[in-house]
């Protein structure tokens, strides 16, 4: 020990001599940056990196790089279109009805019983190696393996079969696996449903089956083998959107060989499960996996052949991101990513040039942006000076303010409430929200469709006119209309005729910590302009999603992340039959109207054609005048990039998009040095008034001891 | 001794068990079964019957305390308590709700914890001694008035702003040290730098004034006097015999936490990117983990008695007059 720790003061002591231009403060290992490294982080550890049940953006962000599914979303196309990448072409869809005759052309979606997609695989794509497709390991372990990393195993690989494919969508099916979307799918894949409680039963009544022989001892009615390249699915009714579900990390293959393997108890003890150690068909394979430290995503080896795009628009094009067109992906040898839980010690590191990327908190805000005077965002010139690049997008999110449609107060469908909910549409300056609380990062919302995705209109045409006019520009109304509106409600001047006094409207929130303190009151306000006071319930998660569920809260703040880039996977949301306190969906405002009912019914099962268009505009027109929702913000997402990290795009669709990422390595280590070069002085200036201080000190020890006694 | 120790060692039973049965009660008073399924779930399309398989696979579909279907002791084997407890008196903490093994994350992250926990104690507490007795040395003196500054100003500072000054000023304007960050093996040392100074300067006002009271009390007593008088210089009694004799309260602040060293430093961790225990229990009740929760408490209660018998068997070391019956 003593002598380690020798061996490690004279390290960094020789270091911190002898080369005063070596990085001391390099946050990386030595020798870890051969070959081109994207150096990134994550500020939590996944929940799951299996694909069957991870769905946030931060285990897509691992395992949409070691995993594929058998399509993706082009990289430099908007609005978003999905190409195959594990398919070699995209699906044939085949209709049939009730008796199982199959339709021809584009029926309506009330003729179709089932959808059939016949997909084919692209033939020998391999996947990365491996130690699981070694058969021989499932059963033991070798003795002399010490535990530190399964690639000490010795690894295998095999090629890829439509068998892997079934697997996975049985795995969705397993009550065992607790996929997220097997309720979803359930309602969708023909005998998904059966398949589940056929699990159930062998798990109860043939304990002795593993859980591979288990799936593979029963098929699923709507998932067939066609040949070796071929297989179908079939799914109730039509329902475009599920191809965008096969996009989906969900979907991706996966081989049994992986089950069997980390079924061993010697791997489960030491936390080597198949929810931490993915093995797919990716670009990179998940080399290091130590979730409370880094994970590090090395280049798959067996990759498949696949180049960087070569069309773009010209926008995109005279941006650079066409320079490596045609090269073959991945454009990158690792990707590490570091546990940096907290935003300002990953601030420092990236303007020390040891993060490539990073987004723009708001204590950095001010020290990276800068707004002209005609308002267009720009950098500061501390950032333009180190070479760092800013990149801006709306993302498919929606961020929004909803009632209760079951209220007796603000909830149900007469001109009365709608009334008095329009006029707190209007008072609730959304603009404002945006300035004070998102650095000005957002876009006030006009309806429930983003910005990019089919059915979003912009400009005159696409505003709410329910709560803006256009004056070059959506102009929100003035307080005064919403005063008019608020007399037709019944509370003139915001006085409740039951009470007399002002109208009390009650708001849930889990918001309680004290950030959220100027969030509530800056509600409070927007309300007080209508003479209505806001109460705030304040409670915890569990309370809050409680009363969601049993459809007690008044007003509540809720968001929404796209799925797809689908109108359906936003509509839905306000859908009667996915009402969140009588049918458990999620329709949080449980608004239900039959006439939106009707049209999402007949527009969810279309294509992007202007006639889905013009049955979205009836839609976003009836919501509009109910107004269940105060439509909110659509944040806007900032990414700040250093020079040498190319090829970024704003996809928001895309989750495998780091093999598209290119670095410059040379010139990271040139910007590295020129930040980093270590300051010795003030450690001198310290020992010299330490010194300093031992001439006093010495003289009071001299008198001390030289005093006489009394 | 021994009969005290295993006296000591049998109470701990019992405290165990209480403290087992007040972590059940606060946990599931704030989260019931179906809440920690749907926290696990996630909040997109989880459905009841989602809910419910979660947990009739993790034994979360029992009684919590008392089983109604079931007879005599199954009414009170047959519940999450009972069975989620068990376990844990014979040290086998199970299958975290999240599926990992805690035993193993536990024994992973224990050692970055402990890299940084005991050099900070170790030079934390040396420095504290001899600013504390410098202190003493030069009391009445300028020195000690400045010295007094200098502690008050320490403990006036935020820990937190220790921690931001210090990585910007050492990290990023002198660039000595990396900001955050960590690495196993000898990679460690030039990570664990920057904490551990800032660990013991952010403690150096607190323990030196903490110190300096004891031995100013003990350097108040008579055989102080008396040493004076027979003529022993003022350094060969501070670090001869005042240190020596206010050994004790100094053994009680320290043997106590040594075992709960691994337990590691929240914010510390949580800033410097290390991989340690320190955030383990915050993130476990946030995710409502509650095999983690249970675990962590179950385990630190236990450290701690054990730590508080440490303490009792140490004073028999520094004291001779101290005996354990």
């Amino acid at each position: 020990m003593k002598g380690l720790l020798k061996t490690a003061i004279s390290l960094w002591l020789s270091s911190l001599a002898a080369c005063s231009d070596v990085a001391l403060n390099n946050p990386y290992v030595h020798n870890e940056d051969q070959g081109k490294v994207i150096y990134s982080s994550f500020s939590e550890r996944p929940k799951h990196l299996d694909p069957a049940k991870a769905y946030s953006s931060n285990e897509y962000g691992i395992i949409a790089q070691v995993y594929e599914s058998l399509f993706q979303y082009q990289y430099l196309k908007k609005p978003y279109q999905l190409e195959p990448l594990l398919a070699s072409s995209m699906p044939t869809v085949s209709y049939f009805d009730a008796h199982g005759v199959q339709l021809s052309g584009q029926p309506s979606a009330s003729n179709v019983a089932y959808s059939e997609y016949v997909l084919t695989i692209k033939d020998n794509i391999q996947f990365q190696p491996h130690p699981s497709f070694n058969v021989g390991l499932h059963k033991r372990l070798p003795d002399e393996w010490d535990g530190d990393s399964l690639y000490t195993l010795p690894l295998s690989s095999r090629v890829l079969t439509v068998d892997d494919f079934i697997y996975q969508i049985k795995r969705l099916a397993d009550p065992q696996t607790q996929s997220p979307i097997a309720g979803l799918m359930s309602n969708y894949i023909v005998g998904f449903k059966e398949f589940s409680k056929t699990q159930v039963a062998l798990i109860d009544n043939k304990p002795q089956l593993d859980k591979v022989q288990r799936l593979q001892s029963t098929s699923m009615l709507g998932v067939k083998k066609i040949n070796s390249t071929q297989f179908s699915i079939r799914i109730k009714g039509k329902y475009p959107q599920f191809i965008n579900w096969l996009a989906m990390p969900f979907f991706s293959p996966m081989p049994w060989e992986a089950d069997a393997f980390y079924s061993n108890p010697v791997l489960i003890s030491k936390n080597i499960t198949l929810d931490w150690f993915p093995v797919g068909t990716g670009p990179y394979f998940l080399a290091e996996n130590n979730p409370n430290r880094r994970m590090v995503l090395s280049k798959n080896p067996n990759f498949h052949v696949e180049y960087y795009p070569s069309e773009a628009s010209e926008q995109l094009a005279t941006k650079g991101l066409l320079k490596d067109a045609g090269k073959r992906l991945p454009l990158t040898d690792k990707v590490i990513f570091s546990l940096e839980k907290e935003s300002i010690p990953y601030w420092n590191k990236f303007l020390q040039g040891y993060y490539d990327a990073s987004g723009i908190s708001s204590d950095s805000f001010d020290q990276a942006v800068s707004f002209s005077p005609r308002g267009e965002v720009g950098l500061t010139n501390s950032m333009l000076e180190r070479g760092i690049g800013l990149q801006t997008a709306v993302t498919t999110t929606s961020f929004y303010l909803g009632f209760n449609m079951l209220d007796e107060v603000v909830g149900g469908y007469s001109k009365k409430t709608k009334k008095l909910r329009h006029a707190i549409s209007i008072a609730v300056d959304y603009e404002e929200y945006i300035s004070i609380f998102q650095n000005g990062r957002g876009v006030a919302a006009q309806g429930i469709i983003p910005p990019e995705i089919f059915g979003h209109i912009e400009g005159e045409q696409g505003i709410n006119t329910r709560v803006y006019r256009w004056q070059n520009g959506p102009q929100r109304r003035s307080i005064d209309e919403a005063k008019k509106h608020l007399v037709d409600a019944g509370y003139a001047n915001g006085i409740d005729p039951a009470t007399g006094e002002s109208l009390v409207l009650y708001f849930d929130t889990m918001d309680s910590g004290p950030d959220s303190k100027a969030r509530l009151n800056w509600l409070r306000k927007q309300l007080d302009k209508l003479n209505i006071e806001l109460v705030v319930r304040a409670t915890d998660y569990n309370r809050f999603q409680q009363k969601m569920r049993s459809g007690n809260a008044q007003l509540y703040m809720w968001g929404w992340n796209a799925d797809y880039p689908d109108p359906e996977n936003f509509m839905f949301l306000l859908y009667g039959k996915n009402s969140k306190a009588l049918h458990g969906g999620e329709n949080a405002s449980n608004y239900k109207n039959p006439r939106f009912d009707a049209l999402f019914e007949r527009m969810s099962s279309m294509e992007n054609t202007p006639e889905r268009q013009k049955i979205i505009n009836k839609m976003v027109g009836i919501v509009r005048e109910d107004a269940p929702w105060l439509w909110g913000f659509h944040p806007k997402a900032f990414s700040l990039y250093h020079a040498w990290y190319t090829n970024a795009n704003p996809n928001l669709m895309a989750n495998n998009s780091t093999k598209y990422i290119n670095i410059d390595p040379a010139l990271r280590r040139a910007y590295q040095a020129k930040w980093n070069k270590p300051v010795y002085w003030p450690l001198l200036l310290i020992g010299l008034v330490l010194l300093l201080l031992l001439l006093p000190a010495y003289r009071i020890y001299r008198r001390i001891e030289n005093a006489k006694a009394l | 001794m021994i009969n005290y120790i295993l006296r000591r060692l049998l109470y701990v039973l019992p405290v165990l068990l209480g403290v087992n049965i007040l972590t059940f009660v606060l946990f599931f008073v704030v989260n019931s079964p179906d809440d920690m399924a749907r926290m696990q779930l996630g909040d997109k399309h989880v459905s009841q019957a989602a809910v419910n398989n979660w947990k009739q696979q993790r034994g979360y579909d029992l009684p919590l305390i008392w089983n109604q279907q079931e007879n005599g002791m199954q009414a009170i084997k047959k519940t999450i308590f009972f069975e989620k407890s068990v376990g844990l008196f014979v040290f086998d903490l199970g299958i975290s709700d999240n599926g990992r093994d805690i035993v193993a994350d536990i024994s992973q992250r224990m050692w970055p914890s402990l890299a940084i926990a005991i050099p900070s104690l170790i030079f934390g507490v040396l420095a504290n001694i001899t600013f504390a007795l410098l202190l003493i040395f030069y009391r009445g003196s300028y020195l000690e008035f400045g010295g007094l500054f200098v502690c008050i100003t320490l403990m006036s500072i935020s820990g937190l702003f220790y921690i931001i000054a210090g990585q910007f000023l050492i990290g990023k304007l002198l660039a000595l040290t990396p900001i955050s960050g960590y690495a196993p093996g000898i990679e460690a040392f030039k990570f664990i730098i920057l904490p551990v100074v800032i660990g013991v300067v952010s403690g150096l006002g607190s323990g030196a004034r903490w110190y300096r009271t004891l031995f100013l009390e003990e350097a108040a007593k008579d055989y102080v006097r008396t040493a004076k008088a027979k003529g022993l210089s003022e350094l060969q009694l501070l670090f001869k015999h005042v240190l020596k004799n206010a050994m004790v309260p100094i053994l009680t602040g320290i043997v106590v936490i040594l075992p709960l060293l691994f337990m590691g430093s929240l914010i510390t961790e949580s800033f410097f990117g290390i991989p340690g225990l320190g955030s383990y229990t915050i993130d476990a009740i946030s995710s409502q983990d509650f095999a983690i929760v249970r675990s962590m408490v179950f385990l630190g209660s236990f450290l701690y008695i054990i730590g508080l018998l440490l303490t009792d068997i140490s004073y028999t070391l520094v004291d001779p007059r101290v005996r354990l019956n």
